[in-house]
């Protein structure tokens, strides 16, 4: 692990319309492995994350990728710096096939045969639907697709909102498989309420709770600590296994 | 009645309404000779709003935009290219198919031309300080609207004004008992020509690719790296040059122009893109042949309910299809 993190957040603000959701939030993510975002339900992990994006502005602190100021920049640039999201609804565009998806996603429109082919081997549903309207694929598919899309090219840091929300134990098992792959080339910055999932592949673990970091750590501490999980979380992780 | 409705779906489903309004009307209508007539002239009519409709249909979709302006490149469509046919009087009466084609190709690219460059000047003075404000959309396009028609009385008067066509676009072809004009001819395959452009854009090019997207979900769009106000501008740009040349075409089938003449085909335009469905040219298309064909065949079969035609066919439509007939999808 390099010792400058990728993403640094310094006293983040963010208001919605008259809601001051993000009060004070502050954490690194290192370079390289999965780093996780916890916490309760509208504790600001999805708006932490379109923060980061670009896709909310800030309305104070500082937000830093790879040494360089992003706070106030347009969501094209900080997706061209090499940022890419993956929503919680995951945004994909069910009136094109899976292909068009894939090709959007891809700066000049062509594809590097190496990288589809390790798509197709981490997600074979995406070579089995290629020409097919992403609208008609089933829920993990489009989760499947989502992340493909966001690693047709390579990008330094991914931000991933819940990808296991609804999705079947089985599918979930090989999503962490696809994960731990792709954290050997990407760092990925995930939010996540299943903490099985997150305890799986995560390194390291920020917990928000009401807009301000509650926790910021090692997720094997966390793991290994069911009180601090009842108290961050509300749960411990032999009541949710 | 679940296995008709796959039948009616495999044949084309929405598709193939302005087919059943045309044979509903057939036998309705008794005569062949007049159906003919009528079925080219309500083509023609839906070809020239689909000009004017399918820019607005895209704006609406891609960036949620209402712009009330929109009549205004339709009216100074129609006035420059008047303007031009006049200036190129000599070229329209000759008797030579190749000065009227260029008369008429420089009258419809004038009006192309204005409808570029007023539509970038448009995005960006009036509609980009808007963008996500629907009720300051809805004020200040129609500010400007009021504007444009003002510019227009100062700069072509109140009173109308005709509109020569050229030589070869003049007269009907006599087949058998049925009368066709030959400019209704014309603007049908113009509008159509037009279509297979929008379409082939669409479906075939990056650029088309990223506005089918945008009108889907914009912000993933901007996070995949690509600039979609920049995209809009375009779209917006193109989208006001076919209205000003829709107008252009409407001002040929006219002959004798207003500077109302926007004002009163917004509404056919709003029907068509209400009827079609938000941001696809493909429901434009089938909204602007519908509201065309049905506004020919009640004109003939009940001219009372003529004006009445078109708000009917969007009520009943809308009480069927809430979203349209084909609306792009949205996520």
């Amino acid at each position: 692990m390099s010792a400058t993190p990728i993403l640094s957040l310094s006293g983040v603000k963010t208001d919605i319309a008259q809601y001051h959701v993000l009060h004070d939030v502050s954490f690194d993510v290192p370079e390289g492995g999965v780093h996780v975002l916890l916490g309760r339900n509208g504790a600001g992990k999805t708006t932490t994350l379109r923060t980061i994006m670009g896709l909310w502005q800030a309305r104070a602190g500082t937000i830093r990728f790879r040494g360089q100021e992003i706070t106030a920049a347009h969501t094209t640039e900080i997706a061209r710096m090499g940022i890419a999201y993956v929503p919680e609804n995951m945004g994909i565009f069910g009136g094109l096939t899976v292909e068009e998806n894939m090709r959007l996603a891809s700066h000049d429109g062509t594809f590097d045969p190496d990288r589809l082919s390790r798509i197709h081997t981490l997600f074979p549903a995406m070579k089995q639907f290629w020409a097919k309207p992403a609208g008609a694929l089933s829920g993990g598919q489009k989760q499947m697709l989502a992340i493909s899309r966001a690693i047709i090219e390579r990008r330094d840091l991914i931000l991933i909102d819940e990808p296991t929300k609804g999705l079947a134990p089985a599918i979930i098992a090989a999503m962490i498989e696809a994960f731990r792959e792709i954290a050997t080339e990407s760092t990925i910055l995930l939010v996540e309420q299943n903490f099985n999932f997150a305890r799986s592949l995560g390194r390291g673990v920020t917990v928000i709770d009401d807009g301000r970091v509650a926790h910021d750590g090692q997720m094997d501490a966390l793991a290994d600590d069911s009180a601090l999980q009842t108290r961050l979380l509300s749960l411990s992780l032999d009541q949710h296994q | 009645m679940e296995r008709l409705q796959q039948t009616v779906a495999r044949m084309g489903g929405v598709n193939l309404l302005p087919v059943a309004v045309a044979l509903a009307a057939l036998i309705a209508i008794g005569a062949p000779a007049t159906w003919v007539t009528l079925t080219v002239a309500g083509l023609a009519m839906g070809m020239m709003i689909f000009l004017m409709a399918s820019g607005l249909s895209l704006v609406f979709g891609l960036m949620d935009v209402l712009n009330f302006g929109h009549s205004a490149f339709i009216s100074f469509g129609a006035f420059i290219a008047a303007s031009t046919l006049a200036l190129l009087s000599g070229w329209v009466a000759a008797d030579s198919l190749l000065y009227n084609l260029l008369a008429l190709g420089i009258a419809i690219s004038a009006a192309g031309l204005f409808g570029l460059v007023a539509g970038w000047f448009f995005e960006v003075v009036i509609v980009k300080p808007v963008y996500q404000d629907h009720l300051r959309q809805i004020l200040i396009t129609m500010g400007a609207l009021i504007v444009a028609e003002q510019l227009i009385l100062a700069i072509w008067g109140g009173s109308p004004l005709s509109v020569p066509r050229p030589a070869f676009l003049q007269g009907s072809w006599l087949i058998g008992d049925t009368t066709i004009e030959i400019y209704r001819v014309f603007a049908f395959l113009l509008g159509f020509v037009a279509f297979l452009g929008l379409r082939y854009t669409l479906k075939s090019t990056r650029i088309g690719l990223l506005i089918r997207a945008g009108v889907e979900n914009r912000e993933m769009v901007e996070s995949l790296g690509f600039r979609i106000d920049r995209l809009f501008a375009g779209v917006f740009m193109v989208g006001s040059a076919l209205a000003a040349i829709g107008g252009a075409m409407w001002a040929g089938y006219e002959t004798l122009i207003t500077p109302d003449l926007g004002a009163e085909m917004m509404v056919l335009v709003f029907i068509v893109v209400i009827i079609g469905g938000l941001g696809s040219i493909e429901g434009s298309l089938l909204g602007a042949l519908l509201v065309g064909l049905t506004g020919n065949y009640v004109g003939f079969l009940a001219p009372k309910l003529a004006l009445a035609s078109n708000m009917i066919l969007m009520m009943v439509i809308l009480l069927w299809r809430p979203q349209g007939l084909r609306p792009a999808v949205r996520t």
